[in-house]
């Protein structure tokens, strides 16, 4: 295999950093040294882009309504989201006295923790990655679904009926979606044999699973989404919140800061959701390549990892906020029918087939070795 | 009618009849029930809608005044009346029984003039609190800031509801009942909730998500219109109207100058008349494209609100060019209208048809197939033709329910018997029936402005009034159709130049009133949806 | 008159992005300063202070108190044609938690005042007021009414009042644009806030007859 040239990569600087903090520091002190710049750095890229995003959607929603959208502060808005962090950062906390003062104070946390763990574990690009479990799926799905605690706890602990409505549908929910997440991502993972993120970006380096896997890879990209997106809670699967319905539902007691974590968490996750979708379905920050072409190879490589990432994770989103700013809101026995008597029969077929499919060598890797194998 | 004052007449023989210009039939309060029963199941025409309920106090005497009318025949109507001396504790017989808007109606005479109804199942105040003294609208109660002050300190509210009910042997008991159970989970529906168009609340027994009970409170802008009224000349009551219902602003003020120009006996000019029409329909367009916007919100859909917000800027520019308001736009006035309408409205009205027409393609297209929508609202809150009527409710909404009750059709007023339009009516009762009915109206309301808008005469605008306008003694009533529905102005004269009493028949207090009914067993979701579907604005019940 | 307010006291109000010339009524900005540098002495506002003025007014979340017609008109500003976002402003939060500003649109009755106070208690600091509308600046076309709150000024305090029956949009904005300038004024380090027009003597307490203290909290906090 050539090695490309990839001007943009971060590598590099990556390693020049890590160099001059082991030739400088002893070998302890260099990994605490950098596990906090990575820390900060992460933290940093999260607010970053939730920042972004929050600005995104007020502008894309303006769009598909026919409005201009904020164009007051910079360059078309810009940084109207900063003006609103600087804001929420020195609101008023309201102490409120009939609620449960621990949970109520912890919930919040729960729902900011889950994203960033689940936030730390995603592969952004080559070496751009905190760190890379063998059982990296598996640990996403399990981190993310933490933040299902903090809502119900943020529903109950209010002492308000809204909020608490807002909870346990956001508990039904999350867990019946949850189930059909998880199964269209193990069926990749039956793909790809691998629940390694590096390891499911590497195989799908001439073909994505999205066509590598066919049919049954399609329907569970179509599944991912689809639960995807009612996992973030957002419309039309935005019950918990349901502005017409509950009024701010399951934070409707939050204000300031407190607010602005729920807030914060909601874009993120939808972030998270596409990110896993990019890297599990579409090749993750692995350009297009097409085997053979090599001058189309390199071309493809220098326009670096990491915008392929944000690339594709962006296209996605936009898909999603399409989605938001057109359908009407579920009710909750439609929005249970369509997880219990559709999507989780579906899935449990697909993923059947997709096992038929792997063993019997029918995925395009093995039809045509020559044009998508390794 | 000479059938039913035989009726009246065996059952009531001491009742004073008059049919001068409507039936009206005078009886003693113990002969109500059994007179307004015996129109109710009059077999060959049955009186089975009571247009309005209106309390009065003629000084010696308090009373209500019943307007009936048959729903298969809307120009058929009745009026009874009845009285009590007792201003202590004046009692009347209730027909909650036989019409279900008389319930609240009931209600809000109590509030207003201390009126209690016998047999009705719920006697607490309407749009008061409990907690007020003395009844406003008699004609001896002297506002004093002190005995109902007002206050930053909410009173609780106590759910327990007091009655007088008939035993057998027609002795009256005073009892107290429970609106809800003790371990029932209830949440407050505003007043201050965005989905509830405006200051509604509701209280509402959850089971799970679904809705087990609804109570309805309202109240929150009672401003007390029809009581400002009684102190104003005509002219200067107009613009009261266009506060009730304010996306039928005009339609509503159309109204009131129809019923003081039938009691002053002025003619108006037939270009008046056009454009009267014409500002009537496009007004009846603005406030379905705001019905549509809001239910489409109310289930979800932001970007259909911001779309039909959107159309409907059109028709204000429409209208903030002729006479600039924008949603309320004073032009009506008694004799004809303060405006006349500029020189490119032809232009600009002819141009917004086809835009309008491509835009409801638009809606088709976009909310009205797509399948959330649909599960959302095809077979939910199902109202029946039977509790239409029985609730007084018209409009697209009764429309929906298979009721023919268009009152440009039955009571034409203005243009509307040179016309050529489809009344539209449904048969299935639901939200989605509703829902169409409204986007279908728009369409008929096009098909009225098309043909009116080549053909308006030159001439005046409006005719010669004197500043003082008086009206003779008499009642006076002149219903109009808004865009939610029948609405009504009732004026009693005393021949002075001030009316003795007036009273708005509002299609949005049927609307409200039948909602606990049909979101009974619903999904709270569905009860939203419901809301918007029934498209009530609050201004217009509370008055 | 018009000489003077744009003589003299307009060289006092100097807000980046607001053009002193743009609104017809600096007067009123003017003297909210001067209270201020009296209350405050020293005038220098620091950069820290810009900052967070900055951030709050341009984010100013409003949550609508809308009861009648205003109501309309304040949707209206919010959609496609005239578009409340340009100023940030659209994300209307239902919840009075997470609002800054409260815009009454529509007449206040007298069953509604506990309720509309409540829901100004239930919001987090700072916030801010705006009477939209002649009713809830003083009781409008209903002004003899028995039952109308004769503006809402008399149960909490007001920063902004925007006339009109209702106000157009247009009115709206520039009434939210005001706000924006008098939140730009403020400083949050000593908390000098602007004196905000309230004028609740008439305030009893039904059940005792005793007046009420104007700045107790009815909220649960």
């Amino acid at each position: 295999m050539l090695i490309y040239s990839q001007p943009l990569e971060l590598t590099k600087l990556l390693a020049a950093i890590d160099n001059f903090l082991q030739g400088n520091l002893s070998p302890g002190w260099a990994i605490l040294v950098k596990g906090i710049l990575v820390g900060i750095l992460l933290l940093a890229t999260y607010a970053l882009i939730a920042l972004a995003l929050i600005y995104i959607e007020r502008k894309v929603a303006a769009f598909f309504q026919a409005r201009l959208g904020p164009n007051r502060l910079g360059k078309y808005g810009v940084i109207q989201s900063l003006a609103d962090m600087i804001k929420i950062l020195i609101k008023e906390v309201i102490h409120i006295n009939k609620a449960d003062k621990l949970l109520f104070y912890a919930a919040p946390f729960f729902v900011i923790v889950a994203s960033v763990l689940a936030f730390g574990a995603l592969p952004f690009g080559i070496n751009l990655h905190a760190i890379d479990f063998n059982i990296g799926v598996f640990y996403l799905l399990a981190v993310s679904s933490l933040g299902i605690i903090g809502i119900l706890l943020a529903g109950w602990s209010s002492n308000n009926k809204y909020s608490m409505i807002g909870a346990m549908r956001s508990g039904a929910q999350f867990i019946s979606y949850e189930l059909s997440a998880g199964f269209s991502l193990m069926t990749i993972v039956v793909l790809s044999g691998s629940m390694q993120f590096s390891e499911i970006i590497e195989g799908q380096r001439y073909c994505w699973n999205l066509f590598n896997g066919h049919l049954p890879a399609m329907i569970a990209f179509v599944i991912y989404l689809i639960s995807g997106h009612a996992e973030t809670n957002r419309g039309p699967f935005d019950l918990p919140e349901a502005e017409s319905e509950l009024t701010a539902g399951y934070h409707t007691e939050y204000s300031g800061l407190q607010f602005g974590f729920f807030y914060l968490s909601e874009y993120l996750n939808m972030f998270i959701i596409a990110a896993v979708a990019t890297t599990v379905f579409l090749g993750g920050w692995m350009p297009i390549q097409i085997k053979g072409l090599e001058a189309f190879n390199q071309a493809m490589w220098y326009i670096p990892s990491w915008a392929w990432f944000f690339g594709k994770a962006g296209l996605l989103m936009f898909l999603s906020l399409w989605v938001r700013w057109s359908f009407p809101r579920l009710r909750i026995d439609l929005l249970l029918n369509l997880e219990w008597k559709y999507l989780l029969p579906i899935n449990l077929v697909n993923l059947l087939v997709m096992v038929l499919v792997v063993l019997s060598g029918f995925t395009l890797t093995d039809l045509f070795p020559v044009l998508f194998g390794k | 009618m000479l059938e039913i004052t035989q009726i009246i007449q065996q059952i009531a023989p001491d009742a004073q009849i008059e049919t001068k210009q409507r039936l009206t039939i005078t009886v003693r309060p113990d002969q109500l029930h059994p007179v307004i029963e015996a129109l109710y199941r009059n077999e060959t025409l049955r009186f089975d809608y009571l247009i309005s309920l209106t309390g009065m106090d003629w000084g010696d005497r308090l009373g209500a005044i019943y307007q009936l009318s048959a729903s298969v025949d809307l120009t058929q109507e009745v009026i009874v009346i009845t009285s009590t001396a007792d201003r202590d504790n004046p009692l009347l017989y209730s027909v909650t029984d036989l019409y279900g808007t008389a319930h609240l109606n009931e209600r809000e005479i109590y509030a207003l003039f201390g009126i209690r109804f016998i047999n009705n199942p719920d006697m607490r105040r309407f749009l008061l609190n409990d907690q007020w003294k003395g009844f406003p609208f008699r004609k001896d109660y002297v506002h004093d800031p002190k005995l109902n002050p007002e206050t930053v300190i909410s009173s609780e509210i106590i759910d327990i509801a007091p009655r007088i009910m008939e035993k057998e042997g027609g002795e009256l008991a005073e009892e107290n009942v429970a609106v809800f159970g003790e371990e029932d989970y209830i949440v407050n529906i505003g007043p201050q909730h965005p989905s509830t168009h405006g200051v509604m609340h509701f209280r509402t027994s959850l089971d799970g998500e679904i809705v087990k009970k609804i109570d309805v409170h309202s109240g929150y802008i009672h401003r007390g219109i029809e009581k400002l009224c009684e102190n104003m000349t005509y002219p200067q009551m107009l613009h009261l109207t266009d506060r009730l219902d304010y996306l039928s602003a005009n339609i509503n003020r159309h109204a009131l100058c129809m019923c003081i120009e039938k009691g002053a006996e002025i003619e108006v000019p037939e270009r008046a008349q056009y454009i009267r029409t014409i500002m009537d329909e496009l007004q009846r367009i603005s406030s379905h494209l705001l019905a549509w916007a809001t239910h489409c919100n109310d289930l979800g859909a932001t970007t259909a609100f911001i779309y039909g917000m959107r159309e409907r800027e059109h028709i204000l520019d429409i209208f903030d060019k002729t006479c600039g308001g924008r949603l309320i736009i004073n032009q009506n006035v008694v004799g004809g209208v303060m405006f006349d309408i500029y020189s490119d409205f032809q232009k600009d009205v002819k141009a917004f048809i086809p835009y309008m027409r491509k835009k409801l393609k638009e809606y088709d297209d976009f909310f009205s197939h797509n399948a959330i929508a649909l599960g959302r609202m095809v077979r939910i809150g199902l109202l029946s033709r039977e509790d239409a009527i029985s609730y007084g409710v018209t409009g697209p909404a009764g429309r929906a329910s298979g009721w023919s009750c268009d009152v440009r059709r039955y009571k034409p007023y203005a243009l509307y018997d040179q016309v050529e339009f489809k009344e539209i009516v449904r048969t299935e009762g639901d939200s989605y029936a509703r829902y169409l009915n409204r986007l279908d109206e728009i369409e008929e309301s096009l098909h009225i402005i098309e043909q009116l808008i080549d053909n308006i005469p030159s001439g005046e605008v409006c005719a010669k009034v004197k500043p003082i306008i008086r009206i003779p003694a008499g009642q006076f009533f002149q219903s109009v159709e808004t865009g939610k529905g029948e609405f009504g102005v009732f004026i009693e004269s005393s021949g002075d130049k001030n009316p003795y009493r007036v009273k708005f028949r509002s299609p949005s207090l049927a609307a409200v009133s039948v909602i606990p009914l049909i979101s009974k067993g619903a999904f709270l979701s569905d009860l939203i949806g419901i809301t918007g579907s029934m498209d009530f604005v609050i201004p217009d019940i509370d008055r | 008159m018009e000489e003077r307010s744009i003589g003299m006291e307009v060289n006092d109000i100097k807000i980046k992005a607001f053009p002193a010339e743009e609104f017809k009524d600096n007067d009123t900005l003017q003297r909210y300063i001067d209270e201020l540098k009296e209350a405050g002495g020293s005038v220098i506002v620091g950069k820290l202070d810009q900052l967070i003025d900055w951030g709050r007014a341009n984010s100013l979340w409003p949550i609508a108190f809308a009861t009648s017609c205003c109501g309309i008109e304040f949707m209206a500003a919010a959609s496609a044609h005239y578009d409340l976002s340009r100023f940030g402003m659209e994300v209307t939060r239902n919840s009075p938690r997470q609002a800054d500003v409260m815009v009454v649109a529509g007449t206040i009755v007298n069953k509604m005042a506990p309720l509309l106070r409540r829901v100004y208690d239930q919001m987090a600091e700072p916030k801010y007021v705006v009477a939209m509308g002649a009713c809830s600046i003083s009781g409008g076309p209903f002004l003899n009414s028995y039952n109308v709150v004769q503006g809402v000024d008399r149960i909490l305090p007001v920063d902004v009042y925007i006339p009109g029956c209702p106000p157009r949009p247009e009115s709206l904005f520039y009434g939210l644009l005001q706000l924006q300038r008098k939140v730009k004024v403020e400083r949050f380090f000593g908390n000098k806030r602007i004196k905000r027009y309230y004028r609740p003597e008439t305030l009893i307490n039904p059940k005792t007859g005793e007046t009420i203290d104007p700045q107790i909290d009815f909220d649960n906090k």
